[in-house]
């Protein structure tokens, strides 16, 4: 068996190899050093992983260096700017037109839609009498439409949503239908949902209370961790990459525990020693834990926004810089070298993206457990 | 980026690091002690293991 595995290991570095020394990279400008094209390939990295890590308007899957063609789809633009304007971001060539629409004018610089005149100069805002409004800096203001357009990442999370309704429901129906016993996707989906019950669920909330949160820790894990599968793949979304949506994720793991907490809960976090000590005694104590107990409920899903977007940001940037090395050596060590690193790192982020979503599931579940809880606190101390 | 910055969040990273390798450590000893504890072993090491790296991830966003 180790002897195979062994074999099968080098019969793909030989072909890796082979392959590189086959088809080498093409270098379309032969006139510069080979440093100075490093740094151009350097650079040019950057600026991949940069735009990576960005939303945008259109749905890029790859570009022809050669023809320079960019090849994807657009999606709609959606703006309020005094009406509702909505066309497609194909009508801005990736940036290079200005789109009429109405009576205003738009173009796209760095991702982000502003206002413009006709040849393409920014607006600013005006006062009554004609002046330029002034921030703080000395700087116009210039006037921006509100942007509610499906984005890169809004398509992929209805794309997502859609796709964990069809699983969710038809593991639904196969227990309609065949009893306690379900088919199809139904039997991968089965063990995750007892698994999320049973280890995370139950132990952290308590048998009594447990089941009214399934609903949301359930949706949690399936969304993140799907959503962070869908990172790795070649089409290039990260949606957990951008805070606004982890910011919801936490927002939603917050309103619950405060809507659901128990009385005790709150007695806990304006009087956490309970009847231990004299009040006499408290006070001192009090006029710093009561703040810092305050806090902590803020901090706690400020934190899990943190986490899953620092885990998932941290992980791109690192597997795309890797994947790029590759075209920085450009020879047959260095590049398989980096190739074999890429891969094992790519295993690890798939743990990641279900170790992420295991993690927001298990802290929320702990976080509700504690707004739930009924513990006597006087007689633990 | 200033380099007092980089090198704070280096050390910050480094703390991060030493933590976490005593949370897995500690975890590991204790679960070999007690095998039947796997399982609530494990959920308290990964818990705390998230915690202290939100610190780590704190300190990189800081530079």
């Amino acid at each position: 068996m180790a002897k195979k595995l062994v074999f099968s290991v080098l019969i793909v570095l030989v072909a890796n190899f082979l392959w590189a020394s086959a088809s080498p990279v093409k270098d379309t400008v032969s006139t510069y050093t080979a440093e100075e094209k490093a740094d151009q390939k350097k650079s040019k990295i950057k600026e991949d992983i940069k735009h990576h890590l960005q939303d945008s308007h259109d749905f890029h899957l790859f570009t022809d260096e050669t023809t320079g063609k960019h090849y994807g789809f657009p999606l709609p633009v959606i703006l309020w700017d005094e009406e509702l304007h909505v066309f497609m971001s194909s009508e801005f060539h990736h940036g290079e037109n200005i789109v009429q629409s109405k009576d205003k004018y738009y173009e796209l610089h760095h991702g982000k839609i502003h206002r413009t005149d006709e040849s393409g100069n920014p607006v600013y805002k005006i006062d009554k009498d004609g002046k330029y409004l002034i921030d703080k800096n000395g700087n116009k203001i210039e006037l921006k439409p509100i942007d509610f357009s499906i984005t890169k990442n809004v398509f992929m999370i209805m794309v997502i949503s859609l796709m964990l309704f069809i699983m969710l429901f038809r593991t639904n129906k196969s227990y309609k239908k065949r009893g306690h016993l379900p088919s199809g996707i139904g039997r991968f989906i089965e063990p995750i949902i007892l698994y999320v019950r049973d280890d995370i669920a139950i132990p952290n909330i308590g048998k009594k209370h447990y089941r009214k949160y399934m609903g949301f820790l359930l949706t949690v894990f399936f969304f993140v961790w799907l959503v962070n599968l869908f990172g790795l793949t070649p089409i290039g979304v990260n949606i957990t990459n951008n805070i606004a949506v982890t910011f919801c994720l936490a927002l939603l793991t917050y309103l619950i525990t405060i809507f659901t907490a128990k009385k005790t809960y709150w007695l806990h976090l304006i009087d956490p020693l309970g009847n231990t000590m004299p009040w006499i005694a408290k006070i001192p104590l009090y006029i710093l834990l009561v703040p810092i107990e305050l806090l902590g409920t803020i901090i706690k899903p400020f934190s899990l926004m943190i986490r899953l977007y620092a885990n998932i940001t941290a992980g791109h940037i690192v597997l795309m810089s890797l994947i790029g090395m590759m075209f920085v050596f450009n020879n047959w060590i260095g590049s398989s070298l980096s190739f074999l690193l890429a891969f094992t790192l790519g295993i690890l982020e798939l743990l990641v993206a279900a170790l992420q979503a295991y993690i927001f599931t298990m802290l929320s579940a702990v976080y509700f457990g504690s707004a739930v809880a009924e513990h006597e606190h006087d007689e633990e101390h | 980026m200033e380099i007092p910055a980089i090198v704070g969040a280096g050390l910050a990273v480094i703390g991060v690091g030493i933590g976490i390798g005593q949370i897995g450590g500690k975890a590991m000893e204790a679960m070999a002690r007690q095998p039947e504890m796997y399982g609530k072993l494990q959920t308290a090491m990964l818990i705390a293991a998230a915690l202290i790296e939100g610190i780590g991830f704190a300190a990189l966003f800081a530079v």
